[in-house]
């Protein structure tokens, strides 16, 4: 750019001349990007940036073996304990239309060691890729295609095994087997249908350890169990909608019974997009709660890019020609304090200087809360050219760690000018080509806008560069595996025992006066089955029933460890015991604590250790009189309330069980 | 040729899409009683079966769609893919050897056949450039595709011409061999290359992969650097065989052509020196023996080539109950050579012995070896060796079954003189009967023991 352009520009950010403030500029391009926490927004507000969103929502299934070995499923081991290492690299293919993917090329570029750590108990050399698939998991077939039922999916008459790549080595082949069983299906949401455009059944992928500089270490434990994946259009609005359209996919698969829960079982990857910005994928999602932050941020994150985009368009009208430039500092010139560098010394790591022309102001643009553009350019440096963070120092940090005084030396050094802004990175000698490329062609990316990547993300609603997205052509037929016809028998025969769907039993739950709150908990743990029992078979009250599980019985596994396995119809054969006793249902909250923990103990052993007495209403209340007179003797207050309070208090241990409370207190109450 | 609109199409599916008009490559829309489908048509693996149409849905997955359920097909695109590799010119470097390298076939090299869906040979400098392009800095590469078939079609008349051309390679001037080859007869091949190429100045080296290299996984990329790296910079001028050490990427083997045996069916590591150590690791920084005493490499060009092979040969792999006619009829079928895999230490049941008797009075050559694959036969111990030996079966010392086929079909491509081939068969040329066993010759750890546990857990497998 000419001199005499840059001087034309006006900078919005700062006053020519006086000194830069980094935090100043931040606070100024979130407001400009029109960031507003999430509690603040309303539709109109994702509406005004275009929020689009959609799903790819894996859960694994619950089977005894893996998908394509005999392996047992979901025994899962701790990072050292391990029986053998693997070593291996991932070199990119050609797809078959005779080209390298992109995430092909960059993994490679990572050049990393992949180190699979291997324990006999749930590995065999078809993990590892030393022996070819055996037969699919007739068992996992099954459960998907239940599943690609409820979810109104059209099944495809025959099953082909394709191979999806993956060469961040996550698993062992550098492929995934993944098979479509369903197309173009919806789910229905409270206030709109959502469409799916597939479901697949596909093997899990190794459980990462470690990575650090260019070794990534594996354990393989998880490594080929089944798992579907349920893959939604971008039909989502606004943050809660990802979040109900997840939970929904979620409770369907948890509705037929035959899906793995807890830790690492379910996992979304969340894709995001604002207008004019690219679908970008946050990978990995582990709880559903926190996706309304990240999808928001993430939104955010995509508008704050395109705001930097036409900033940096306006300044370089023609940027084919903008580079970097960079030089190599010595230690011995400068007098940093900063740890990392003076640890980098110590490691004889080299040092870099780079100049970005006409930056200034951008590296502390804002992106995401707590976070700027310099930090995506430090991202990708940890990925791609694996140097470990803390890997560079800038110019716009509200958090100097490179005095002035350097800086100064720095910039005269490049011949930097005024609008410049400048970098100072540190790595190992061989990793420095690749890095200063990626700083370029991460600054590049910024005159096009947003990124097309996949993200990681973090519980405080934040997310960091993870890989560069992936096309579609890294999928290949798998040769070692023939086709897998499906029969409209097979498919008749598994929607025969099909559960109501998610969204008929959430009416229900509603008809029925069941508090929402209850909702989660109860399709979480699948047991609407229970409930709907309880109320069918011994008439119970719905809105009793639901909360009884909802509240009570989550509050008791919130507290109490089950002593042996604690099955949910217990529920149902508790309040069937009460019946029969002609014990006040209310009762069964005091003996859920004690049934929980000791689920092997009789009821009626429950009882005496409650010491449970079964009087008759006439029996309980014949002290009311008696404690009458004794309350206006100590009585603390002259409220009629307080009376009836403390009267009952005295009466429940007796009346529990016994009678309902309400009567207890109106009787008390005359 | 007119062009095949329905490749790998047949029967039933086929009537399908011609009577709805719809190609493959076409895009189509297809509605099923399952509901609707749209994406490209691919072509159908010609095994499979004819009820089910194959498409790419535009997420990049396959689907298959049976044909009963379909209701109504429209084609709405046409667009032909064409695969292809992309090819770049191999550089040429001074000071580097000129290493060439012979393709067989197998999957060293290879892509997708989209109508079988198999893996199949493709071959070419640029091709492999392209895939594997840290080559160039080992050596300068050319290629010649001499027979594109996969390692069980390999047989005599492959042995004979690749010695000729090996021979005319090393004629003129080439400093190292490499045969691509696939992995399941490498080790036969191996053996007739060992009798037929002799005393050569230059390194052979065969190689194969066992993960095709449409795969990120592969194998093949990193023998192809290890084969060139022994070819080109490695001092043992012998037929060697270079593959995986441990399953791992760190390092190969070399073997002796006449002493390796593929040992596992789908492990990258299956190759296995049987009675012998390894003559030497590979890795990319070169070379490093194992072995003291081997063929050093020379300037010359000199080298004997003997192309010769009787295919009238077989090898009986004796197991209990084995009856008196599997003998009979390779000697009715005119066969002038067997190689018996006998057990323990080189023995079959008494039963046959008059169909031994009849082939030795046929002038039929017969060799024991053993099954075990470790060990020498030794007919003296029991007094069936010493039968069977009077019979005219001729104890092959610790010849591998594998070797002493391919040595017996060698000499007797050369001479039926029973003396004649009798010095040629216990005369070795390449250790394929070695005068002793070292006690780290056999090694076959079993798991589950502390310090094998222990030596696994420390070293990557």
């Amino acid at each position: 750019m000419p001199p005499s352009k840059a001087k034309d520009l006006l900078f919005f950010y700062l006053p020519m001349k006086k000194p830069f403030d980094p935090k100043a500029n931040y606070l100024q391009t979130k407001k400009k990007t029109g960031y507003v926490p999430r509690q603040e927004a309303t539709q109109e507000t994702y509406d005004s940036i275009g929020f689009m969103s959609g799903l790819e929502v894996h859960q694994q299934l619950l089977t005894k073996e893996k998908l394509f070995c005999h392996c047992p499923a979901g025994i899962y081991n701790d990072s050292d304990v391990y029986d053998a290492e693997v070593i291996r690299h991932m070199r990119p293919t050609l797809s078959e239309l005779g080209e390298y993917d992109g995430t092909a090329l960059m993994e490679f570029k990572t050049k990393k060691n992949i180190i699979y750590r291997v324990k006999n108990e749930t590995t065999c050399t078809y993990e590892v890729d030393d022996t070819p698939p055996f037969h699919i998991n007739r068992e996992a077939l099954d459960i998907s295609i239940m599943i690609s039922l409820l979810s109104k999916l059209n099944i495809v008459g025959e099953v082909h095994i394709t191979r999806k790549q993956y060469l961040d080595g996550s698993i062992p082949t550098g492929f995934q087997r993944t098979a479509i069983i369903g197309v173009e299906g919806e789910i229905p949401l409270k206030h709109k249908k959502v469409r799916l455009i597939q479901l697949s059944l596909e093997e899990d992928s190794c459980r990462e350890i470690s990575d650090i500089g260019h070794f990534r270490t594996y354990k393989t434990d998880r490594l080929g169990m089944p798992l579907i994946e349920t893959v939604t259009y971008p039909d989502m609005v606004n943050p809660d909608e990802v979040k109900e359209a997840c939970d929904y996919i979620r409770f369907l698969g948890r509705s037929t019974g035959k899906v793995r829960t807890g830790m690492g079982a379910g996992r979304e990857d969340v894709n995001v997009s604002c207008q004019g910005g690219t679908r970008v994928e946050i990978k990995g999602v582990a709880h559903t709660k926190w996706i309304p932050e990240l999808t928001h941020n993430e939104c955010f994150r995509q508008w704050a890019l395109l705001q930097i985009r036409d900033e940096l368009l306006n300044r370089f009208p023609d940027y084919n020609h903008w580079k970097i430039t960079s030089e190599p500092i010595h230690f011995h010139s400068f007098s940093f304090f900063y740890p990392p560098i003076v640890q980098a010394k110590k490691l004889k790591h080299k040092l870099i200087a780079v100049n970005l022309p006409g930056m200034k102001g951008i590296l502390s643009h804002f992106t995401q809360p707590g976070k700027m553009f310099a930090d995506e350019i430090s991202d990708r440096l940890k990925v791609i050219a694996c140097i470990e963070k803390p890997n560079m120092a800038h110019t716009e940090q509200c958090e100097p760690v490179i005095a002035e005084e350097d800086f100064a030396k720095i910039r005269s050094m490049l011949k930097a000018k005024e609008n410049d802004a400048q970098i100072v990175f540190w790595g190992p000698a061989e990793d420095i080509p690749t890095a200063l490329e990626t700083i370029q062609e991460r600054c590049m990316m910024a005159f096009a806008g947003v990124p097309k990547e996949t993200r990681k993300s973090f519980e405080d609603g934040t997310t960091i560069f993870e890989r560069v997205l992936p096309g579609a052509d890294r999928m290949y037929p798998d040769t070692d595996s023939p086709p897998i016809p499906l029969e409209d028998e097979d498919i008749e025969r598994l929607g025969k025992n099909l559960p109501a769907e998610v969204i008929e039993r959430y009416q229900m739950m509603q008809t029925w006066g069941i508090p929402e709150d209850t909702y989660t908990y109860v399709f979480k743990k699948n047991l609407f089955p229970e409930i709907k029992r309880i109320v069918e078979e011994l008439g119970i009250k719905p809105s009793f029933v639901g909360t009884f599980f909802g509240h009570k019985l989550k509050n008791a596994e919130g507290h109490y460890t089950p002593a042996a396995e604690f099955h949910y119809s217990l529920i149902y054969n508790l309040f069937k015991f009460l019946q029969q006793k002609g014990i006040n249902l209310n009762y069964a909250a005091r003996m859920l604590p004690m049934v929980y923990e000791h689920s092997k103990m009789d009821f009626e052993s429950v009882l005496i250790s409650l010491k449970f007495k079964k009087i008759s209403k006439e029996e309980i209340l014949s002290p009311v009189s008696f404690l009458k007179n004794k309350f206006s003797q100590i009585r603390y207050s002259e409220s009629k309330e307080a009376e009836t309070r403390w009267i009952m208090g005295q009466l429940y241990p007796l009346a529990n069980g016994n009678m309902s409370l309400a009567e207890l207190g109106t009787i008390v109450k005359q | 040729m007119s062009e095949d609109f329905f490749q790998g199409y047949k029967g039933d599916a086929l009537e399908v899409l011609k009577k709805f008009s719809v190609r493959v490559w076409g895009q189509a829309s297809v509605g099923t009683t399952r509901g609707r489908f749209t994406g490209t048509i691919l072509p159908r693996s010609e095994n499979d079966d004819d009820k089910h149409i194959v498409m790419k849905i535009p997420t990049g997955y396959n689907v298959g769609i049976d044909i009963r359920t379909i209701l109504d097909m429209t084609e709405t695109g046409y667009k032909k893919a064409v695969y292809k590799i992309p090819e770049k010119e191999f550089p040429y470097s001074e000071g580097l050897p000129n290493v060439k390298l012979i393709g067989t076939g197998g999957t060293i090299a290879s892509r997708l056949d989209y109508r079988t869906g198999a893996v199949i040979p493709a071959f070419s400098p640029g091709e492999l450039y392209g895939a594997v392009p840290e080559l160039a800095d080992i050596c300068n590469l050319t290629t010649e595709k001499i027979f594109a078939v996969f390692s069980e079609n390999m047989g005599p008349e492959q042995y004979k011409k690749l010695a000729v051309v090996i021979g005319q390679e090393i004629e003129k001037g080439t400093q190292g061999i490499v045969i691509g080859h696939g992995t399941d007869t490498l080790h036969h091949t191996a053996a007739a290359l060992t009798y037929m190429v002799q005393d050569s100045p230059v390194p052979i080296i065969l190689v194969g992969s066992q993960r095709s290299s449409d795969r990120p996984s592969s194998d093949a990329a990193l023998n192809l650097m290890h084969a060139c790296t022994a070819a080109g910079h490695g001092d043992i001028a012998e037929v060697l065989v270079c593959m995986f050490g441990p399953t791992s990427d760190e390092y190969a083997f070399l073997h002796r052509g006449t002493r390796v045996r593929k040992m596992h069916s789908s492990y990258r590591s299956t190759f296995r020196t049987v009675g012998d150590i390894p003559m030497a690791t590979v890795t990319r920084a070169g070379v490093k023996p194992l072995k003291p005493i081997y063929n050093h490499r020379r300037t010359d060009h000199n080298v004997k080539i003997l192309p010769y092979f009787e295919e009238k040969v077989s090898i009986v792999y004796y197991y209990p109950n084995m009856q008196p006619d599997i003998i009979d009829s390779l000697v009715d079928n005119g066969y002038k050579g067997i190689v018996i895999a006998g057990t323990g230490l080189g023995h079959v049941n008494k039963p046959i012995y008059p169909a031994i008797e009849r082939a030795a009075k046929k002038g039929v050559h017969m060799y024991m070896t053993v099954q075990t694959l470790w060990g020498y036969v030794h007919m003296f111990v029991y007094d069936t060796g010493r039968d069977l030996m009077a019979k005219g079966i001729i104890p092959a010392e610790n010849m591998l079954p594998e070797a002493a086929y391919i040595k017996l079909g060698w000499v007797l491509g050369q001479t039926d003189d029973p003396k004649e081939v009798r010095r040629l068969m216990l005369t070795p040329i390449n250790d394929e009967i070695t005068p002793r066993e070292p006690y780290n010759g056999y090694l076959i750890y079993q798991g589950g023991v502390q310090e094998v546990e222990d030596f696994i857990r420390k070293f990557h497998k």
